[in-house]
């Protein structure tokens, strides 16, 4: 190699400008094609991100560590976007009020389908023990789902995987879902969208209406608070009565 | 924009401090969140400084979860062994919670909704 351009790659391997910039890169490019694809969900832009930026980490033996050296700033900013999902509930907060009752229930009744059918399909089919506590939280944001993963017994990195990944499938397919279950309605299509696909679920929800991206952060928080709350004891019970 | 900015960091660093205080397993931003939205019905709104800052966080919230989810090259060996459970369980399980919240709210708003639904965006 021209020595010239191995010391420009020591120096671009060493700081974090690579994978912040790079991060942006990709997702500007999936932006463009999700914007081309007609903002179709397939094209989804997480999606395609992650595999441009997967391939050529693989392509180039970069390990994951240095690329999240530079690409943590981005990651750093979920902190104060959860935070503004204030504004948007705030916005919507007469509705929300009115429909509280349902939407307890229903919040109940998707939280616990959310993570009892990720562990039960898992067991039938034989994922190891590890990989089934990591995959119980795998609707909820991705702090709180390692924080209960961990406890459980799950591996906190592979959960976030394992989030993201939820996240994705509820983005690019939840219209379709919905779309057979005839439901039309902004509200409970994001609320739907925020138990099952959290942030990810969210970011779509807001490209449908602000009112669907309200209801799916508020879905997103309450499931959130509900599953940190609730799954590390339902666990352990769930796993006696199966005996495993 | 960065008034609105120190504004949100202020919260989720007060979430922070009373998440790991109270030792509480909810993270500090969803505390901060909650905080911020009393702080909105207490004040009557956000500025328009910060509505914009919010909106333009929340547009491109999907760029925020690319760095997490590049982290899949780590699990190279484990999803070769169990991507067949992993990958199913994911989407059924995924497809169920979506169902069974929106046939659950929808069974249970239907009426009320019949009758005032024009409103709606």
């Amino acid at each position: 190699m021209n020595p010239n351009l191995e010391e420009v790659w020591v120096y671009l391997s060493t700081s974090p400008l690579l994978g912040l910039t790079l991060t942006l890169l990709a997702y500007q490019l999936a932006f463009a094609i999700y914007k081309r694809a007609g903002f179709h969900p397939t094209a989804n832009p997480v999606l395609i991100s992650v595999a441009i930026l997967a391939t050529l980490l693989l392509a180039t033996g970069t390990p994951y560590q240095t690329y999240f050296d530079g690409a943590q700033f981005v990651h750093f900013l979920l902190g104060p976007a959860t935070v503004a999902l204030a504004i948007p509930l705030y916005a919507q907060w007469p509705k929300l009020k009115a429909m509280a009752g349902p939407l307890t229930i229903a919040l109940v009744a998707g939280s616990l389908t959310a993570a009892l059918s990720a562990w039960g399909i898992g067991a039938l089919l034989g994922a190891s023990r590890e990989s089934l506590m990591s995959l119980a939280p795998k609707s909820v944001t991705t702090p709180i789902a390692m924080g209960v993963a961990e406890r459980i017994g799950g591996l906190p990195s592979l959960t976030a995987v394992l989030v993201i990944s939820a996240g994705i499938i509820g983005a690019v397919f939840g219209r379709a879902v919905l779309h057979r279950l005839h439901v039309g309605d902004h509200a409970v299509h994001g609320f739907a969208i925020g138990i099952a696909s959290h942030g990810i679920g969210t970011a779509r929800a807001f490209q449908v209406s602000e009112q669907a991206g309200a209801f799916a952060a508020l879905a997103m928080g309450l499931n959130g608070l509900l599953t940190a709350v609730s799954l590390p004891w339902i666990m352990p019970w769930v796993e006696q009565l199966f005996g495993r | 924009m960065i008034a609105a900015l120190t504004l949100l960091l202020t919260f989720q660093l007060v979430g922070e401090i009373i998440a790991r205080g109270f030792a509480l397993p909810i993270p500090g931003p969803v505390i901060g969140m909650a905080l911020l939205f009393v702080a909105l019905m207490l004040r009557g709104g956000p500025n328009e400084d910060l509505r914009q800052t919010a909106g333009q966080l929340l547009q491109h919230l999907s760029l925020l979860f690319v760095p997490a989810g590049t982290g899949i090259i780590l699990y190279g060996e484990r999803l070769a062994a169990e991507w067949f459970p992993l990958l199913v369980s994911l989407f059924v399980s995924t497809f169920l919670a979506i169902g069974v919240t929106a046939l659950v709210l929808k069974s249970l708003t239907h009426k009320r909704h019949a009758t005032h639904t024009e409103g709606r965006q």
